[in-house]
């Protein structure tokens, strides 16, 4: 694909880094369990990825973007997450 | 035409001045000495209703240029201040200002690096970011550090432009000395410098964009060599701008402006408040009958090769005047001007002199000092050491 | 004065010594202002580097018919300003001062009293003035303003009219007691 640059490498098109899934940089993979979950949310709030969604009842994941960091399962103060060796 | 106004003030105040003029709408500044009194007198402008803009209090010099760059995206017309120390914490942002191609103009109070704590003039602030794509404008007096703050924000929006400028006042000998200056009408400001509306986009909630992108090795260099092309395009700018100023303000401005160079055998070259003085040291070698002129350096970036080159046809010997170092290697002024010189076969001999740095005087005596030095390695053809030290406080050294 | 060469009147450096908070810079300033305004060219300058309250500061005023080219500070005054007696026991203010130099002490005695190497020596009451027109206190006197009414009688080089002016722009309170503190100095000066 070619891209013409721009002056200042402004991208008039918002949100384009959802292009680039960064999903795939990620060794472990977080994995939550929803019935020890108190939907506090602060894993929300931690992830640098914005990787986690809010859902009625806990989060949810969304692999294309988490980088497997594990900041959100060290933040979890009732141990919900915890991060496996991910299968590919 | 509006009348100007003279009127006696410091340097600080002249580049606040100057600033004022071309209504900024934002300003965020972290104070250092010795340029503390611009944004004393900016937030003073604002909170007396003399200056619509918003000041922003930050708690670094990092933030100061974070939050410029923040402004500047969106389109406004952003001025700060900064010095020393205080523009090397800047460093790592001033690079993404010029990368994403955001015009603002910076006062710099020219002030020495740390270590040792030294809050007096030399230019190695402003030399150390001398690779940040900024362009580089330097003071003679506080007359032109305000002349100097409206030409820079024109230059710099200029549509061919677009890039940041820093206009440096030197440490003490102008941020702190108080001269007569001619200050424009505002009406005549506004004529010669119209509103800012960005050319490429700006920050707007209501047409989201991408800012600050990721550039991957495909497109990287391209987006350097076009933000070298518009440093480079800025050249005829400067010139346009410089003209139609002295046509409006009646003073002239020239990126190297020479005097007594037509018959001149050795020039010496200088940047700064030192110019003055260097004028006093060829009026009196005038009188005595030597052959010597003097190059003032305006812009030092886009550095002007061609112009020096122009003016120093035929001059035999040329002391280039650096108020700065680069350890292990020259002055920044001796580098550039050496390599303009490269691949031409007739070339001056060049003369490299370190002086005036962490505010050591250059006295009339020093100028006269370097003629000779420069006069005699052009009749003896020895050239002396690559780099020389003047007013050495030959006491002190070990 | 300084002369050049051809006798023709050259620039002319003048020196301020007080404390810290006394107005010296301020003294500096306005003098220069007021030669502004007589359409010389002038230059204005603190002592480069840190001021403390109380401390001995200097400031400088360079004033030239001419456009003044030189950026150095000043090391040979034509005429020093004393604001402070108490200083000639802390520093040496004939320092550099020109062969035919003028010292201008704010003192109550006699210029005979005081002897510089035989430099011109005058000597103006400004502390009395200043408190006399209401500025400052007996142990806080601003007497900045006074002194610059004496300098325009001794050095000739400035009107009084143009320090009347240069004081309205430059002191930001009791405009008029201050005009006439530099009137009442300029009257009383002893030594010319
Ligand atoms: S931090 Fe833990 S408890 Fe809080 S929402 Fe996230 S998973 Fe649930
Ligand atoms: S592992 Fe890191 S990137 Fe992935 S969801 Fe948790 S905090 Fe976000």
């Amino acid at each position: 694909m070619t891209v013409k640059i721009t002056i200042g490498a402004i991208n008039k098109k918002a949100g384009s880094s959802k292009e680039y899934k960064t999903g795939g940089w990620r060794t472990m993979c977080p994995k939550v369990d929803l019935e020890k979950c108190i939907s506090c949310y602060k894993c929300y709030d931690y992830c640098p990825d914005g990787a986690i969604k809010k859902i009625e009842e806990g989060i949810e994941y969304d692999l294309d973007y988490c980088k497997g960091c594990g900041i959100c399962a060290n933040e979890c103060p009732v141990k919900a997450i915890v991060m496996v060796k991910e299968e590919k | 035409m509006g009348e100007q106004k003279s009127m006696t003030i410091k340097g600080n105040m002249a580049t606040a001045m100057g600033a004022k003029l071309c209504r900024p709408n934002v300003i965020p500044a972290y104070p250092i000495t010795p340029s503390t009194l611009f944004p004393e007198k900016m937030s003073e402008f604002v909170a007396d209703g003399e200056l619509d803009a918003s000041m922003i209090n930050v708690e670094s010099e990092h933030s100061a240029m974070s939050a410029c760059i923040g402004a500047a995206a969106t389109g406004a017309r952003v001025c700060t201040a900064s010095a020393s120390q205080g523009v090397a914490l800047m460093h790592e942002m001033l690079f993404i200002a010029s990368g994403m191609r955001l015009p603002m103009v910076m006062a710099v109070g020219n002030r020495a690096l740390s270590a040792p704590i030294n809050i007096w003039c030399d230019h190695q602030d402003t030399v150390a970011s001398k690779d940040s794509g900024w362009l580089q404008f330097y003071a003679e007096n506080n007359q032109e550090g305000l002349d100097l703050m409206i030409n820079a924000f024109r230059i710099g929006e200029d549509k061919r432009v677009l890039l940041p400028v820093m206009v440096g006042i030197d440490a003490f000998v102008l941020t702190h000395t108080i001269e007569g200056v001619d200050v424009p009408a505002q009406e005549d400001v506004d004529d010669f410098l119209p509103p800012y509306e960005p050319p490429h986009g700006k920050l707007d909630p209501k047409e989201p964009a991408t800012f600050g992108s990721f550039g991957t090795p495909e497109y990287y260099q391209e987006f350097k060599q076009a933000q070298v092309e518009a440093i480079e395009g800025s050249r005829d700018v400067i010139d346009e701008v410089f003209e139609e100023y002295e046509e409006m303000f009646g003073r002239e401005y020239n990126k190297a402006t020479p005097y007594y160079c037509d018959d001149a055998e050795i020039v010496l070259i200088t940047m700064g408040s030192m110019t003055g003085t260097a004028r006093e040291a060829v009026k009196k070698l005038r009188k005595e009958g030597k052959k010597v002129g003097l190059i003032k350096l305006t812009v030092f970036r886009p550095f002007p090769s061609p112009e020096l080159k122009e003016i120093l046809s035929g001059v035999k010997g040329v002391a280039v005047i650096d108020r700065n170092i680069s350890p292990g290697a020259y002055g920044a002024m001796y580098s550039d001007l050496a390599a303009a010189y490269t691949n031409e076969k007739e070339k001056p001999i060049l003369k490299n002199f370190i002086t005036g740095l962490g505010g050591r005087e250059i006295f009339v005596k020093n100028f006269e000092e370097m003629y000779e030095m420069t006069k005699k390695a052009v009749d003896t053809g020895n050239l002396g050491k690559p780099v020389e030290w003047i007013n050495v406080n030959e006491d002190v050294l070990r | 004065m300084s002369f050049g060469v051809n006798g023709e009147e050259i620039m002319y450096e003048v020196r301020f010594h007080g404390r810290g908070g006394q107005g010296a810079v301020t003294a500096a300033n306005t003098l220069a202002d007021a030669a502004f305004r007589e359409g010389k060219d002038v230059q204005a300058f603190p002592m480069f580097g840190v001021e403390r309250r109380g401390a001995p500061v200097a400031a400088f005023t360079r004033i030239d018919e001419q456009p003044i080219d030189i950026k150095t500070q000043i090391y040979e005054p034509d005429v020093v300003v004393v604001l402070d007696i108490s200083l000639l026991d802390v520093i040496d203010v004939t320092k550099g001062l020109k062969d035919d130099g003028k010292i201008i002490l704010n003192s109550a005695k006699d210029p005979s009293e005081f002897d510089f190497d035989g430099a011109e020596v005058y000597t103006v009451d400004a502390t009395t003035i200043a408190v006399d027109n209401g500025l400052g206190t007996e142990t806080n006197p601003i007497v900045n303003t006074s002194i610059l009414g004496a300098y325009s009688r001794v050095v000739g080089n400035v009107e009084l009219e143009s320090i009347f002016e240069a004081i309205t722009d430059n002191v930001p309170v009791k405009i008029e007691n201050n005009q006439q503190a530099a009137k009442d100095a300029y009257d009383n000066v002893k030594g010319v």
